[in-house]
């Protein structure tokens, strides 16, 4: 299951939610909001989801790794709001038979979370002034003139 | 004239003022009304850097669109 949390997460909840009986292997990620980014020192993070779509986009994230990694339990949980350092942004768990599947699939979720997920951040540096982040565009399938 | 919502996130949000918005257009695909709506707003990003979702589901620049479409403009993601 993928969703989108305004409330903190908490990992101990949300690891008791992936009990597994046939998972030998259970790995989890947690992305945190850190100090810095690009040599600017960052105050706290602002995300913002579009809901709808990226609940749709990542659970079609988590059944393609359900599909290709043979997992027991995938659930992927991504904050929304207005984030202070240290605070969890994105947690992913995973349950397999085998360690290396889990390791593998974690790995593919955050991976493909960050290309495919309409979720977006802003930093709040120290300096006081705040910019919404931009990686390099995916280009559009077709853009317009 | 047909009657479209349109919904910003991020920085087209904080530029046009507001999360969404209905508007009247005689766009036929999303393409031409990113433009018209670039132009009233002073959006900054080129259409070529977004990506379009109608009613929920990315979708191509040049669909037909339709009365009473709910039309998204999707910024660059940085989730994670």
């Amino acid at each position: 299951m993928f969703r989108v949390s305004s409330a903190a997460l908490d990992p101990d909840a949300l690891r008791r939610e992936l009990s597994a009986a046939g998972a030998g292997g259970f790995v989890t990620f947690e992305g945190r909001v850190r100090s810095h980014n690009e040599g600017r020192e960052v105050r706290s993070l602002e995300y913002e989801a579009y809901g709808g779509l990226a609940e749709k986009e990542g659970e079609a994230i988590l059944a393609e790794a359900r599909g290709r990694f043979h997992l027991e339990a995938a659930l992927c949980v991504h904050r929304v709001g207005h984030l202070q350092i240290g605070e969890i942004a994105v947690w992913v768990g995973v349950a397999a038979a085998h360690r290396g599947s889990a390791f593998d699939a974690c790995r593919f979720i955050v991976d493909e979370l960050k290309q495919r997920v309409p979720i977006w951040k802003k930093e709040h540096y120290a300096a006081g002034v705040a910019a919404w982040i931009s990686p390099p565009a995916a280009p559009g399938d077709r853009p317009p003139a | 004239m047909k009657q479209v919502r349109v919904q910003y996130f991020a920085m087209l949000r904080e530029q046009a003022r507001c999360s969404e918005e209905t508007v009247g257009t005689s766009a036929a695909t999303p393409a031409a009304l990113y433009e018209e709506l670039r132009r009233r707003h002073g959006f900054r990003l080129a259409g070529a850097q977004l990506k379009v979702a109608i009613d929920d589901d990315f979708a191509a620049w040049d669909s037909p669109l339709a009365d009473g479409a709910r039309v998204a403009f999707v910024p660059p993601f940085a989730g994670g």
